[in-house]
């Protein structure tokens, strides 16, 4: 019996990903706990369906005047499958003009990436998007044993 | 040493919103790989990037292993006057790496 549960213990695919939700959800409550947050204002462009998770291109904009008064302070991308779900934290100013930006992520298999935006006055945004990743940026053996492929 | 590459418009009209591209090589090792002889190879990653112009804070952002090996940034800036903006990186072994490009701006 132990050593099955050895084995069962081996072979980790679903508990882990299990696992990867459960810190994707602590990363989210430790930065904004129980702030309310609205749907909208981010528009996430990433692709459908990505060959590799080694480097997927993400580009997030939010909508926001870009004043002193009015704008994002903050942008911030969690994927929900990858050992470590925080990905990019991005800081804008009203120099910044554009609360946008361009970057590559790994993606660790098929997931939901949800993106944060705090505005200067406070408010919380929010909006989301699923991913499929036909190999995923976390090699063998750990990660990607166990999926049929 | 890790190689960095930017780019910034030449020219501006004043007012206008330009888009600034960073790109420095390296790894970014995860920490979740493991090397051919079975050893786990050690999280090794650029923290912190930011950009500046003539000291006003235009962009930074803090980097995880979840961004991609040579990682690439681009976002934009509001051209009043002309100046220079400097780039910088931060490796988690203390390394700073940076680079300055200048704009025109003109009206």
């Amino acid at each position: 019996m132990a050593g099955a549960a050895a084995l069962l213990a081996g072979v980790a695919a679903p508990r882990l990903a299990l696992a990867d939700k459960a810190t994707a959800g602590a990363v989210i409550r430790g930065e904004f706990g129980d702030r309310p947050r609205q749907r909208g204002r981010i528009a996430i462009d990433l692709p459908k369906l990505a060959e590799t998770g080694n480097s997927v291109p993400l580009k997030i904009a939010v909508d926001s005047p870009m004043t002193d008064a009015d704008h994002v302070r903050r942008v911030m991308v969690v994927a929900e499958e990858n050992p470590r779900p925080r990905v990019i934290d991005a800081y804008f100013t009203p120099a910044s003009g554009r609360a946008a930006f361009s970057t590559r992520i790994r993606l660790n298999g098929d997931q939901r990436v949800l993106v944060f935006a705090e505005m200067s006055d406070g408010s919380l945004w929010t909006e989301e998007t699923e991913v499929r990743v036909t190999v995923g940026a976390c090699e063998p053996p750990m990660i990607t044993f166990g999926r049929s492929r | 040493m890790a190689q960095t590459r930017i780019h910034v418009p030449a020219r501006a009209a004043a007012g206008e919103i330009v888009e600034l591209r960073a790109m420095v090589s390296h790894p970014m090792e995860t920490g979740f790989r493991i090397d051919e002889s079975g050893n786990n190879v050690p999280m090794h990653i650029v923290t912190d990037f930011a950009c500046s112009f003539e000291g006003e804070e235009i962009f930074r952002a803090r980097l995880q292993p979840g961004i991609a090996a040579n990682p690439y940034l681009s976002f934009y800036a509001r051209a009043t006057r002309s100046g220079t903006f400097r780039f910088d990186w931060v490796d988690a072994d203390g390394s700073v790496y940076s680079q300055s490009g200048a704009i025109i701006v003109e009206g």
